[in-house]
């Protein structure tokens, strides 16, 4: 167990720095500089005041020892000054951003783990009845129909329409509701299919039969024997959730000016804001690489026939 | 992400696929292999193909996304006017008897925006899909056949691939790129291949140590005779189902990349681009963004219903 998880947390480093790699050559080759950004705000420059602010920020070095500088720094979680935001550090940034982003996700990620359990129970339960019915149409809506998409439809519903909601911000309880929902909406759709699917198996199994043989009604039936082995393989699908809440968040907050990281990240790319885009990335990179790790070690904690 | 993944993911680990020919009985007669491999093959895609029609939600799906295609091809017929034409009496105006959705910023007619914004969709929707199967069908099945230090080169590789958020790493190519639609289909065609290289090795390292595989072996099968004729004829159905759920994610991709503005190049209409630009002006003018929107929804939602059909039709366990 414990030699299971070290070397799980060792591959992290190896995966963690070919991200870096990849993330670090991709941006490099693209044409464009941040000495000459396509950005706001950003202005031309005559050729010396370039090299000067080159040398500054060490993009005269070659390729190969720029990456070993960035490597080094960032592994004592110094990732440098934003070059489009030239007062702040990245790491200032994300610090001030992140924690909203986290929230913001945890709030979705709770909001799609009961809501998707709960329309999945109800439509293997509800098995080809109405229910089932309205619980896979909600769970495909939510599946296919693009965050953004779904962004548009809740403010013209529940800030126009009916004006429940403000269209954007952060500052009041009330402004997270539409965001939560919006970024909820897919991870919802997955685990709800999966429960189906899940539930459905694991009410056709023996042990099933043999709870309700001997007389359990159908409450417990339900809730302690078949929802418990069925929940096993869904804690799997958390994994891949992170990553939707993740990127999702780029898209949700930018529409409902929310100030967390998300909207960091486009900008930065257009901005071609170097040190900004390897934290983005890396962040997003790490925090996922965690997130599967800790659902790896519950699903064992879960089923007892993993062994590591 | 692709979102749609984990639909197409339940297929990853599940075991063998019903095989054309899983015993082997008729291997001993390299002519009987393959007649009777077509023939079992062919029977197995016809039951498949009466399931899919008897499955009215996925006719239902499948009927738009015909009536999709037929848009995106005869687009510059249907468009009542030419999607650059700009009418600058007449901006932002709402839906009216002349603008049957009314018009944009530029006072152009959203109603042609759209009918061009379908054709953008389709292509990257079918088209990166070649691409994703074209890399990843060959490379999964070399990596699963030959397996060694080759496989294990291309399953780290592909550890890694996954761990990168899949959208994030596609707007950083297109970044790197420039807007513009090949740039899209390379972009997709780089992340996409991924998936269906997993699928596939995993379809060969099965298959390959069936019977069948090693009968027409003992019968002198070259390689690639074996690898095309005798084992990924029986992998296809994992492979069907990615693409039918690829095709719907590559759609979102596009439409995602045009809505943050990385993606289709101006004025080429794109339905992202235009919920993208819309959103901004949603109080005033809600139709901007609303019909891009309904369209988008629309074409997700039926290749969503249409690509479940196949999965159930292929694959009747999973029902």
């Amino acid at each position: 167990m414990v030699q299971y998880v070290v070397a799980r947390l060792l591959w992290l480093i190896p995966t963690i720095l070919a991200m870096a790699l990849v993330t670090f050559l991709v941006m490099h080759a693209t044409p464009g500089s941040p000495l000459d950004p396509i950005a706001e705000g950003a202005n031309p420059l005559p050729p010396e005041a370039q090299k000067v602010l080159a040398k500054h920020y060490g993009l005269d070095k070659p390729l190969w020892h720029q990456f070993g500088i960035f490597v080094a720094k960032a592994a004592r979680g110094d990732f440098g000054f934003s070059f489009v935001y030239k007062t702040r550090t990245v790491a200032e940034i994300l610090r001030e951003t992140f924690p909203i982003s986290l929230f913001l996700g945890s709030m979705a990620l709770a909001l799609a783990v009961a809501g998707g359990l709960t329309l999945g129970i109800l439509a293997a339960v509800y098995q080809n009845r109405g229910w089932d019915y309205v619980s896979v149409s909600l769970a495909t809506v939510g599946v296919a129909v693009p965050n953004f998409v779904l962004a548009v439809f809740l403010i013209i519903l529940f800030s126009f329409v009916v004006p429940l909601f403000p269209t954007g911000g952060w500052e009041s309880p009330r402004t997270w509701v539409l965001p939560t929902i919006t970024l909820a909406a897919a991870p919802m759709g997955i685990i709800a299919r999966f429960t189906r699917a899940s539930m459905l198996e694991v009410i056709r199994a023996d042990y099933t039969l043999t709870a309700r043989a001997k007389g359990l009604s159908e409450t417990p039936v339900i809730f302690k024997h078949a929802l418990k082995n069925a929940l096993i393989p869904i804690v799997t699908l958390l994994g891949p959730m992170f990553a939707a809440v993740g990127t999702g968040s780029f898209f949700v907050e930018s529409i409902f000016r929310v100030p967390g990281m998300g909207r960091f990240f486009v900008q930065s790319m257009t901005g071609r804001d170097y040190p900004m885009i390897m934290a983005v990335v890396l962040t997003y990179g790490v925090f996922l690489a965690i997130m599967n790790l800790a659902v790896d070690l519950a699903y064992g904690a879960l089923d007892p026939r993993i062994r590591y | 992400m692709g979102l749609s993944t984990p639909a197409s993911g339940t297929n990853v680990t599940a075991g063998p696929r019903p095989l054309a020919d899983p015993d082997g009985i008729r291997a001993p007669l390299p002519v009987a292999v393959e007649a009777g491999a077509e023939l079992r093959s062919s029977s197995l895609w016809r039951d498949a193909i009466r399931r899919l029609l008897r499955n009215r939600l996925a006719m239902a799906g499948g009927i738009v996304v015909a009536l999709l295609c037929l848009i995106a091809i005869f687009a510059d017929v249907l468009a009542p006017r030419p999607y650059t034409k700009t009418n600058f009496g007449r901006l932002n105006e709402a839906p009216t008897r002349d603008y049957l959705l009314g018009t944009d910023q530029l006072g152009r007619d959203l109603l042609s925006r759209m009918i061009y914004g379908a054709r953008v969709s389709m292509l990257v929707g079918l088209g990166a899909q070649i691409i994703v199967v074209s890399i990843g069908v060959p490379i999964g099945a070399l990596s699963g056949y030959l397996g060694g230090r080759a496989d294990l080169f291309l399953t780290r590789f592909i550890d890694v691939m996954y761990a990168f958020p899949r959208l994030l790493f596609v707007i950083l190519v297109m970044s790197m790129l420039g807007a513009g639609l090949t740039n899209i289909f390379i972009a997709i065609g780089l992340t996409g291949w991924v998936g269906i290289a997993r699928q596939t090795r995993a379809q060969v390292l099965a298959i390959k140590e069936k019977e069948f595989v090693d009968a027409a072996r003992g019968l002198g099968a070259g390689f690639a005779r074996l690898l095309s004729r005798h084992i990924l004829p029986n992998a296809m159905t994992p492979i069907v189902v990615a693409v039918t759920f690829g095709i719907p994610e590559a759609i979102f991709t596009e439409a995602a990349l045009s809505f943050i503005g990385v993606g289709i190049n101006p004025p080429t209409p794109s339905w992202g681009q235009m919920v993208g630009e819309g959103q901004q002006y949603i109080r005033s003018y809600w139709h901007l963004c609303v019909f891009p929107s309904i369209a988008i929804a629309v074409t997700m939602l039926a290749f969503t219903f249409f690509g479940d059909g196949v999965r159930d039709a292929l694959d009747p366990k999973m029902k």
